[in-house]
């Protein structure tokens, strides 16, 4: 026996999945929602989710080359996954120049300055979207109106979003109920028919993004469903108290990013609590700041800003937040005698 | 609905290659190497010295201790030294080298096949019995099977659990024993039930293998107390916490044994052996080894005597294939790669496995990406992702908080790490080295 055997400990043999595989997955999941933002801003989608993607691989390799010095490893997806991201939350007609300032803090503060994937404390495509949000506000919501913006980019008419019509309507002392004749029918807002950035608005499109991800085991239900189950409680019962004030929650749950940010950006692997009742907890945390932002602050959308505080609270969660240890409650099923 | 135990686990593709081929008895071996530590416990005491002449079955080393076993000559011959032999676990143990002559069987030991089903002996000299035939567990864990049977003062056993269940990808020599020694089975659980004073006994069985369920559900039809209990698949149900878990529903405290949920679990093996030990007064001297593994040609399940070196366990199934990158010995997820191929089969000895180079290397490591697969796939609730940085930066002590030392070394972590981590090797270090420290404070 002349040949060399290797040795190493168990386990022997691995299942297969693989950083990529779970990569390409959320861009998988991520196609419909591109096919809604194509159908409804057109041009301006198109030209940014294509400049933001590239923008983000490029930012990486360059960062990886030249200033780490390690190989590259931009194949793995999650810089493409980051500059999708990161366009579904641009309106389809920002200059390209603020596109590459959001793609450059993205995967440069966001990200690569804690060491890359898998270290970044903050979800990476939002820290691109609130740099911009809070440095360029003007440019950041001015809102094309969907379908009639097609062919347009830079010079698309604009229009305001759902969430800002409700918020300015009920501060200038409007009632909700005279609204909501301003605003689309809930199954055009379900269908994605309205003002707002690129990829957030198609709830249907969205929803299946999240369940193939869920099936396909990327993610677990935990974060989607207390994200929206959280907002729909909080907002459901503002509404009861005051329906002419507060908006009900099926209006919350299909405006703004509440859909992209429960399925995909609270979701993100690195910023988000590690255990089952963790994730419970982040998601709670996610959907009553976002409701209180909308309500209560200046913005007539939170989701962003909500997602960032928890990213901050993960460590915290993880540390107090354990998994149901094996044996915790000791079980006194009683044997059942069947013969 | 099925039933499996209630956290984590993983389903690894079960490529069982040789679950349709019939026990074969292998050649005795010119020479066998048997090693005087094939248990958990103290090793036992050689009794023999060079040059003597043994029978088959013969004690040839006594028990060192209430946790330990009797060794005995798997073949007749003689003594040719007592000399250090490299074993599965790549460590030189002390052992016991004997050069086969004839095969001259122990006067006492009945060797027929008629199948014997009165249990006369009380349930302590079943007891003794078990003790005296060196005895172990041959799921794999190897702990002596006489200290199962004697429960501590004040704790009572009131159900019995046998282990189908052969969850390791591969690994078909239980399946094959269930099928064709289920008669012989069925009186090793009646002896282990008298020996127990329970009532109630389960045969805990995975749904790939529906002939062996089907077999011994006819078998123990008429019988009163063994009941057969089907099981979704699912990897590491094999495990003896998972195993009780999943057939009564009772999670087993950390650091406690089954003993505390009035559980007692025995593998199918050990409850066969059980079987020929106290109705054929025959010691354990041979074993049934799975030899499979994807380029393997002619894979099969084998009945070996202790000591047979593993390259004619390897011959026998067809040699090794060209392209061989790593033999384990025992199954893929919880097996040891075997350093040489001279290493002796012990009563521990489940399988062989052939795996292929491009089987054989794991791939680069990557970042964590926090992706929480290995607290998923963690069946005992831990998370592995931070027992291995607290392993890796010596944080024993907030290791220990995090329950290191509950890990079973499954793998299911490692196997479901999509940036192939090497998870469960920080894990066992850490866990090696917080066990020490937790000895040395009492």
């Amino acid at each position: 026996m002349n040949q060399k055997l290797v040795v190493s400990p168990s386990p022997h043999v691995h299942g297969g999945d693989s950083v990529p595989k779970n990569m390409y997955g959320v861009i998988i999941a991520l196609i419909p929602a591109l096919a809604a933002s194509l159908w409804y801003f057109g041009l301006g989608a198109l030209i940014v989710s294509l400049t933001a993607v590239a923008a983000c691989v490029l930012f990486e390799w360059i960062i990886q080359k030249y200033l780490m010095k390690t190989t590259p490893s931009i194949s793995d997806g999650s810089a493409a996954v980051t500059g999708l991201l990161l366009a579904f939350n641009l309106p389809t007609n920002i200059p390209l120049g603020l596109i590459i300032i959001g793609a450059a803090v993205a995967i440069g503060i966001g990200k690569m300055t804690f060491g890359g994937l898998g270290n970044n404390p903050f979800n990476p495509a939002l820290v691109g979207r609130v740099f911009l949000l809070i440095s360029f506000p003007v440019q950041m919501t001015s809102w094309p109106v969907p379908v009639e913006s097609r062919f347009q980019y830079l010079d698309a008419s604009t229009g305001a979003t759902p969430l800002s019509v409700i918020k300015e309507g009920v501060a200038s002392g409007a009632s909700v109920s005279d609204l909501m004749s301003e605003i689309p029918s809930y199954l055009n807002l379900f269908l994605g028919n309205m003002g707002g950035s690129a990829g957030e608005m198609a709830g249907v499109a969205l929803i299946l993004g999240g369940l193939y991800m869920i099936w396909r085991k990327i993610i677990t239900w935990h974060i989607p469903v207390s994200v929206l189950a959280s907002v729909a409680v909080f907002t459901g019962i503002l509404h009861l108290v005051d329906p002419e004030t507060y908006v009900g929650p099926l209006f919350h749950l299909l405006t703004g990013g509440v859909l992209l940010g429960a399925f995909f950006m609270a979701t993100d692997y690195v910023s988000s609590p590690m255990s089952r009742q963790g994730m419970l907890l982040y998601g709670i945390g996610i959907g009553v700041i976002t409701v209180l932002i909308r309500v209560y602050g200046a913005y007539p959308e939170g989701v962003s800003f909500a997602i960032l505080i928890m990213n901050g609270f993960t460590p915290l969660i993880d540390k107090y937040m354990k998994p149901k240890r094996f044996g915790e409650k000791v079980k006194t099923a009683k044997v059942q005698n069947t013969k | 609905m099925l039933k499996t135990f209630s956290i984590g686990g993983i389903h690894p593709a079960d490529r069982k290659l040789s679950a349709g081929k019939s026990i074969e008895m292998l050649p005795l071996p010119k020479r066998v190497a048997v090693p005087i530590a094939q248990h958990i416990g103290a090793p036992a005491k050689p009794e023999v010295k060079k040059g003597d002449l043994v029978k088959t079955g013969q004690v040839i080393a006594k028990t060192g201790g209430f946790v330990s076993a009797n060794i005995h000559s798997p073949v007749s011959g003689k003594i040719f030294k007592l000399d250090e032999v490299v074993d599965a676990s790549g460590y030189r143990k002390p052992s016991i080298i004997i050069d086969v002559d004839g095969d001259e069987w122990d006067e006492n030991i009945d060797r027929s096949e008629t199948l014997n089903t009165d249990i006369t002996l009380s349930s302590e000299d079943i007891i003794k019995k078990v003790g005296e035939m060196g005895i172990v567990g041959m799921g794999g864990a190897t702990f002596p099977a006489h200290v199962k049977l004697s429960p501590p003062p004040g704790k009572k056993c009131d159900i019995l659990i046998i282990n189908g269940v052969e969850c390791e990808p591969f690994l078909t020599s239980d399946h094959r024993v269930m099928l064709e020694k289920g008669d012989e089975l069925i009186v090793g659980i009646r002896i282990l039930m008298k020996a127990l004073k329970v009532d109630k006994a389960v045969i805990g069985i995975e749904n790939n293998k529906p002939d062996a369920i089907q077999h011994l559900k006819k078998l123990t039809s008429q019988k009163s107390g063994i009941e057969v209990q089907p099981l979704k698949v699912q990897y590491p149900q094999g495990g003896e916490k998972q195993l009780i878990d999943a057939v009564i529903g009772r999670q087993v405290p950390s650091g406690k044994l089954p003993i505390e949920v009035g559980a007692v679990v025995h593998n199918v093996g050990t409850a066969y052996a059980i079987y020929e030990a106290v109705q054929k007064n025959k010691p354990l001297v041979e074993r049934v080894v799975t030899v499979t593994g994807p380029g393997v040609t002619k894979p099969g399940n084998f009945l070996a005597r202790i000591g047979t070196p593993v390259s004619q366990l390897i011959e026998a199934a067809g040699g090794l294939p060209d392209n061989t990158g790593k033999v384990v010995g025992g199954g893929p997820m919880m097996g040891k790669a075997l350093t040489n191929l001279d290493v002796p089969v012990t009563k521990g000895s489940s399988g062989i496995l052939i795996l292929p180079h491009e089987e054989a290397h794991r791939k680069p490591v990557e970042n964590c990406i926090r992706c929480s697969k290995c607290i998923s796939a963690c069946p005992m609730g831990l998370e592995p992702y931070l027992l291995m940085i607290e392993s890796e930066k010596e944080l024993l002590d907030r290791a220990e908080d995090d329950n290191i030392m509950d890990c079973i070394e499954c793998g299911s972590c490692s196997f479901t790490c999509p940036a192939n981590r090497p998870l469960l090797d920080y894990i066992r270090l850490g866990k090696g080295k917080v066990g020490q420290i937790i000895r040395n404070r009492n």
